[in-house]
């Protein structure tokens, strides 16, 4: 199943890259011993090599090389032994120096791969071209005066990695696929916080169209995009224009656009003579980066279990289908939620609690997985529950909804409403022949050759025992009876 | 190498340089004067020699993950020639 446009001369398929800005998490920035911690007072957060002062030197911060590297090696890729830092210049006013230390020639990550999970079931690899270090720039606010902008240096210097994929995504749907997962993947791993809403993972999207069969086609870039939602639409976006330029007969130009949600469109950004030439060079304040694969192979053994791995791990350990593993697995403290319910449990049951019940409920609440109402030991505790026949399914829907309300353990709540299953068979079989003896029209259609009305009997006598009996037993005592 | 004037023009206007359209031809004989010295390494054959980045065989340093600097605000505003408050400001900036 692949997604292609329909134009006026005919099917069209869409190209797209993605080049994901994603912040390191550190304490101090890439170059300086400022503080990379996000939300301080304006300009507080900043060192005289932020600011650009002449004769300071930039000296590179090992933790953020760290964190490259194990990014890397969660994107599977091949980690560079040496790399460089080029400056890459440009004019803007929240870049004090006029140019960013980022690395051209020499990135300290390779190529890897980013395995994705379509929702027919598809996956797809996406390739990964390169990941390098970076430094971010300050921030521009235009909306504090009519005639001057207001600069924060806060932000200026604190490590990013850009994060470079393939032109392998086909689909809106591939692109949203991709982010997620490598936003799944920096999280696992501890690198970046992935959280786009706060600007710490943003997007730009390089996008082209082309007829099948046909090499790439021009492209354009929409830069700075911040959520998934928006990149999704803004591929479908800009590649629907692009297909109206070739098929009004003319060329799209390659350059810089901007995806304005409110309006639904793209807009050139920069105009063609003023397109960037950032004359790239080696920064000669920096030594190239030498790191040794005995470091590389210590950082590797501390990794963390990566998403995918989790995945057919709980697949194999715990006998849950495909999806239900992939659902666990979005985030870890969910997979060590889940690991701590099934735990000497019945994992398959515990997957169905998990991410139905539980996930319905925090959906409700609006809540998430950090603040649960119910932990992990307390559901564990009303499977066990269930396990020994002290309730049945119908009831643990009940016990779960108090749970949630009154924070109480299961047992509690069985204890203070009187909950405990019916197993007395004598009780049972009381309101059975109770239930018969009222339904004589239907009994005699049930062995008339009526079979379903076997459920109708069942709920009957469930009914009569304010659902507390031992669905089993009632289901062998009207067997029995029938 | 050598650049004609609607190179030295746009190398300005990279640069954030404003020149008379008067000056190009002296800057022009004065870069490409450069670039010519610069050229003669040309004559050197490096082929097979590893790219040198420096004099010493010094590795580069790096420092601990430790906030070591910052909260100076005075001092990084100390030559701001328009500072509002916190805040550096300059001519509006607008896309």
């Amino acid at each position: 199943m692949s997604y292609t446009l329909e134009g006026r001369t005919g099917t069209w398929e869409i190209v797209v890259g993605l080049e994901v800005h994603a912040q390191v998490i550190s304490h101090s920035k890439l170059f300086s011993g400022a503080s990379a911690s996000y939300g301080g007072e304006p300009n507080t957060h900043v060192s005289l090599v932020d600011a650009g002062f002449p004769g300071m030197l930039p000296v590179l911060n090992h933790e953020c090389v760290a964190q490259a590297i194990r990014t890397g090696l969660g994107l599977r890729a091949r980690i560079n032994l040496e790399s460089r830092f080029d400056r890459k210049n440009y004019f803007y006013a929240d870049l004090p120096t006029g140019y960013q230390i980022s690395q051209f020639t020499h990135p300290i990550v390779g190529e890897g791969t980013v395995e994705i999970e379509l929702s027919d079931g598809t996956v797809r690899h996406i390739g990964i071209t390169r990941l390098h270090m970076e430094q971010d720039a300050g921030k521009s606010m235009h909306d504090q005066d009519p005639t001057r902008s207001f600069i924060d240096l806060n932000r200026a210097g604190v490590a990013l990695m850009e994060i470079v994929s393939e032109p392998d995504i086909r689909s809106p749907e591939e692109a949203g696929a991709y982010l997620r997962k490598l936003r799944q993947i920096l999280r696992y791993l501890g690198t970046c916080d992935g959280n786009m809403e706060e600007g710490s993972m943003r997007a730009d999207v390089n996008v082209s169209v082309r007829k099948a069969g046909e090499p790439f086609r021009t492209r354009c870039e929409i830069k700075n995009v911040n959520s998934i939602r928006y990149v999704m639409h803004a591929i479908e976006v800009e590649a629907t224009r692009q297909i109206e330029v070739w098929e009004d007969g003319g060329e799209v130009d390659q350059e810089t656009r901007l995806f304005d949600p409110s309006r639904n469109e793209t807009r050139s950004l920069r105009s063609k003579e003023d397109a960037h030439d950032y004359r790239y060079f080696p920064d000669p304040d920096l030594l190239p980066l030498v790191v040794e694969q005995a470091w590389v192979d210590e950082l590797e053994r501390e990794l963390p279990e990566l998403p995918d791995d989790k995945r057919d791990r709980f697949i194999r350990q715990y006998g849950i289908p495909r999806y239900d593993a992939s659902v666990l697995v979005a985030e870890q403290a969910i997979a060590d939620y889940y690991e701590e319910v099934a735990k000497g449990r019945d994992a398959r049951l515990a997957a169905n609690w998990v991410t139905g019940d539980l996930f319905g409920a925090l959906n409700r609440t609006g809540r998430s997985i950090q603040d649960t109402p119910i932990s992990a030991q307390a559901l564990g505790g009303m499977l066990d529950l269930m396990a020994d026949g002290t309730i049945n399914g119908k009831i643990a829907k009940e016990v779960f909804e108090d749970m949630l309300e009154t924070g109480d353990s299961a047992a509690d709540i069985v204890e203070r409403k009187g909950l405990k299953q019916v197993t007395d068979t004598g009780a049972i079989d009381a309101a059975v022949a109770d239930v018969l003896a009222r339904n004589a029209d239907k009994v005699e259609e049930y062995r008339g050759g009526k079979d379903r009305l076997f459920g109708f009997f069942v709920g009957q006598v469930m009914k009569a025992m304010a659902g507390k009996a031992n669905p089993a037993i009632v289901n062998e005592a009207l067997k029995k009876v029938l | 190498m050598s650049l004609d004037p609607a190179t030295v023009r746009r190398i300005a206007r990279l640069a954030r340089i404003g020149i008379d359209e008067s000056d190009l031809p002296a800057l022009q004989g004065e870069l490409n004067g450069i670039l010519g010295w610069v050229e003669q390494l040309n004559e050197v054959d490096v082929e097979g020699v590893t790219p040198m980045v420096g004099t010493g065989h010094a590795a580069l340093r790096t420092r601990p993950d430790v906030v070591t600097d910052g909260n100076c605000r005075d001092a990084v505003l100390s030559n701001a020639p328009d500072a509002v408050g916190p805040f550096y400001t300059v001519p509006k900036v607008v896309e």
